[in-house]
């Protein structure tokens, strides 16, 4: 294999609301069984990548809880492996991750005792199918130092939390600006970054060297003219998950055909394994255009709606536009509309809770009795 | 090697021919059950749950899915260093070589697996049940008693009691008498064919009744351990058991899960039933579709109507359609407005549009009227059945069917198409 992967899932997040204060966005359920970070997870497993690094930090308990076997991604190997990189004291260190560029730093010797000659780079909060082996051809080809995998977003997206760029005709990369007030293109970053393994460590070291720590700022955007960085356009299908819309919009998009059989297909995305009983639809139940998750039991309605695994729906209830995450109890009579539930959450009965125009995050924790 | 204080030996060899199609190319063991299951996933996952870590599966019949399914065992935890799931097949020997000819011949012909761990105690299971049972609570009975055998078994009613080996006991449940599917039982404890034997009466027991053709637990081992005045004892189960092996009774099982509180309870937090999942994505339900009495698994597409039915994982059920108290395996697809009553219809069939099936009398099966009974439809794995056809009552097809095998677009109650597997 020529590459190993770094995904970097560390990051603080304070545009999710409360869904992320108590996980990472790459803990995100997204679409009803997987998590955020098994996309790049997976991505990277049916790349052929065998040797993976996730870099954790913020809010890391679910996320290593949900990584804590290897093998549900295919990693449980002799030969490679998944490894979690969360910030450790040492003796010449005692920072936590001060940006994406000091996480690989404080790695670094992962960098070093490897031996495959490329590394892929990619977040823990974006939504895609990739195989990093066609950018890795095309980094060859260009002859690039670095390349970027851009995505082009429609004209009216607000592209002011990603880094933005502008490339010549060659596809080099001439422009880049992080998280711009007044955007110069709607063609953004996606994260996904491969380089030269060497090249890496160089960079990195002199990064840390000036007390710099951004890989964007401090190395993409700084070597720009100096370092061949070149664009690799990603056209399938992709999203970012890590503002509250972007997070409903990009679960709701998997109650289109086209998007859920893109994911479908192979090769698929792989999660850990919950266990759980099939789905149960009881008297009662009207469930119209809905994901629906194992271990749910249903007694009423639920419209255009996502509910994640063992979500019970009591009886007269109206589940609509919202997105239910894992193991919430909803009592009888309860209305939800565009709402996005919190996991483990437990409804009364006769509630009402509505998110207007908007999507509102419910939080609510009832005692919940159980037979 | 760490020694094992009790291992299971599960025997999954059996083809289940009383389940027709369903088993022409699978082991019964291995038959789905219950939307996302197969049936070995319930003796399997009781081990697990009940501490068992070192399981050795005994395999003849049709293995290849059972193999699959199995693997190194991960779904169910027993990849292990030291134990775990060990498939056990029939192998050849630099002299004699043979086929398991019975339940403890096969038993017989793997002691070295068992003589390796060294255990106190042997447990033997067989793969064709449906029940949720906690081993080391029958273990504990046994240690109590001091017994050389404990038999599982449980209370039936008199008028069934003839199908099974009957148990009768003392006060202190020690068993005094076995008879095996006695014409006038005079009890009504039945054995569940689940037994806990110390490991030196059991090893005694089969080299002693070796060389019997046939050897069987219900009609050789247990009355020689009876005979050498063994302390047997039955252990009562009370909780739900179902051998499913006839159609309808596996209908009826698979039934009994869509009841609001089913008798068996999959959804319990305590005793998690485990399996081999391939499918990871949520079901989708469609805006036109209806649902209601219904299990479905992982990764299913519908979009017609489905009342009172089990559905497996990465099934496509088309528009207009109707599913009607039938059961649908795994990656089955089911076309247009095509209506189905009282079927079942195994893994990877394909089924046309506007097909009506279960429809008409119910008249005996030509082709086993003791099998394919109980009014149902029954569809074997990597079926298809054309459009525009209409399919009766205690009928029963596999393999690939064209329109030429229907008489006017007709398959009469009692009739068969067999193009796959053994007939049977």
């Amino acid at each position: 294999m020529k590459a190993i992967g770094m995904i970097l899932a560390g990051g603080q997040n304070n545009r999710m609301q409360e869904l992320s204060s108590k996980r990472a966005v790459a803990a995100m359920p997204v679409a009803g069984s997987y998590r955020c970070v098994d996309f790049a997870l997976s991505n990277m497993t049916n790349s052929h990548i065998n040797t993976v690094a996730v870099l954790t930090q913020y809010n890391a308990r679910s996320l290593h809880e949900h990584l804590n076997s290897s093998k549900w991604w295919n990693f449980g190997r002799k030969q490679g492996g998944l490894y979690i990189f969360t910030p450790t004291v040492t003796e010449n260190n005692s920072w936590w991750y001060r940006g994406t560029a000091d996480a690989m730093y404080q790695n670094i010797d992962f960098l070093r005792r490897s031996h495959e000659p490329y590394v892929i780079i990619a977040t823990g909060d974006c939504v895609y199918k990739l195989d990093y082996n066609k950018v890795l051809d095309y980094h060859i080809s260009k002859k690039a130092d670095i390349t970027v995998v851009y995505k082009k977003l429609p004209k009216d997206a607000d592209v002011s939390r990603f880094g933005v760029l502008r490339m010549n005709e060659d596809s080099r990369v001439t422009e880049f600006e992080e998280k711009p007030m007044v955007a110069l293109s709607n063609t953004v970053s996606t994260g996904i970054y491969v380089i030269r393994r060497r090249q890496l460590i160089e960079m990195l070291e002199l990064c840390a060297h000036e007390g710099r720590h951004d890989f964007v700022v401090d190395i993409l955007i700084r070597y720009k003219n100096m370092k061949r960085i070149y664009g690799y356009e990603l056209t399938d299908y992709w999203n970012n998950i890590s503002t509250v819309d972007a997070y409903y919009k990009t679960n709701m998009d998997f109650l289109q055909p086209e998007v859920r059989h893109y994911f479908g297909q192979d090769p698929q995305i792989f999660s850990k394994i919950a266990d759980l009983p099939p789905a149960k639809y009881n008297g009662g139940s009207k469930v119209h255009n809905s994901l629906i998750s194992s271990g749910c039991i249903i007694n009423s309605t639920v419209d255009n709606s996502v509910l994640f695994k063992k979500v019970f729906v009591g009886k007269n209830c109206t589940i609509k536009n919202s997105i239910i995450l894992n193991d919430v109890y909803i009592g009888d009579n309860t209305h939800i509309e565009n709402c996005i539930v919190e996991s483990r959450g437990t409804l009364g009965s006769n509630a009402y809770f509505s998110g207007g125009d908007g999507v509102k995050v419910v939080y609510e924790r009832n005692d919940r009795y159980v037979i | 090697m760490i020694r094992k204080e009790m291992i299971a030996m599960l025997l999954a060899g059996g083809q289940g021919s009383r389940l027709g199609v369903l088993t022409s190319d699978v082991a019964k063991p291995a038959v789905a059950f219950g939307g996302k299951y197969r049936i070995i996933d319930f003796p399997l996952s009781n081990c697990i749950n009940s501490g068992i870590d070192t399981v050795g599966v005994l395999t003849q019949y049709q293995p290849l899915k059972l193999n699959k399914h199995i693997g190194i065992g991960i779904p169910w935890d027993l990849d292990r260093n030291g134990g775990g799931v060990t498939v056990l097949p029939p192998h050849e020997k630099s002299h004699g070589s043979e086929w398991y000819s019975g339940t403890a011949n096969a038993i017989f012909q793997n002691m070295d697996y068992m003589e390796s761990y060294d255990p106190e105690y042997v447990l033997i299971l067989s793969g064709d049940h449906i029940y949720k049972m906690d081993y080391e609570v029958m273990l504990d009975f046994h240690k109590e008693n001091n017994a050389a055998v404990t038999i599982a078994s449980m209370p039936v009613p008199l008028e069934e009691a003839s199908r099974f080996g009957v148990v009768i006991t003392d006060k202190d449940k020690r068993i005094t008498e076995f008879e095996e599917k006695p014409e006038n039982p005079r009890s009504n404890l039945a054995s569940m064919g689940i037994y806990i034997f110390s490991w030196p009466v059991l090893k005694e027991a089969l080299l002693a009744q070796q060389d019997v053709s046939g050897c069987d637990f219900g009609k050789h081992i247990i009355p020689y351990c009876h005979e050498k005045e063994q302390r047997l004892f039955a252990y009562e189960f009370n909780g739900y058991w179902k051998d499913v092996g006839t159609l309808g009774s596996y209908w009826e099982a698979n039934m009994e899960l869509i009841d609001l509180i089913p008798e068996f309870n999959l959804y319990e937090e305590y005793w998690k039933i485990y399996t081999r999942s391939d499918i990871i994505a949520s079901q989708y339900i469609s805006a036109d579709s209806e649902i209601e009495r219904s299990i479905i698994g992982e990764g299913t597409e519908i979009h017609g109507k489905v009342f009172g039915s089990v559905i497996g994982a990465g099934v496509v059920i088309g528009e207009g359609a109707t599913i009607k108290d039938s059961i649908i395996m795994a990656g089955t697809s089911i076309g247009k407005n095509t209506i189905i009553d009282k079927s079942i219809i195994a893994d990877n069939s394909s089924v046309g549009d506007n097909v009506k099936m279960g429809v008409g009398v119910d008249v005996p099966s030509k082709l086993k009227a003791d099998v394919y009974a109980f009014g149902l439809v029954t569809v074997g794995e990597d079926t298809v059945i054309p459009s525009d056809v209409t399919i009766g009552k205690n009928t029963a097809i596999a393999g690939v069917t064209e329109a030429s095998d229907y008489k006017d677009g007709e398959l009469a109650s009692g009739e068969y198409i067999i193009k796959a597997g053994d007939q049977v």
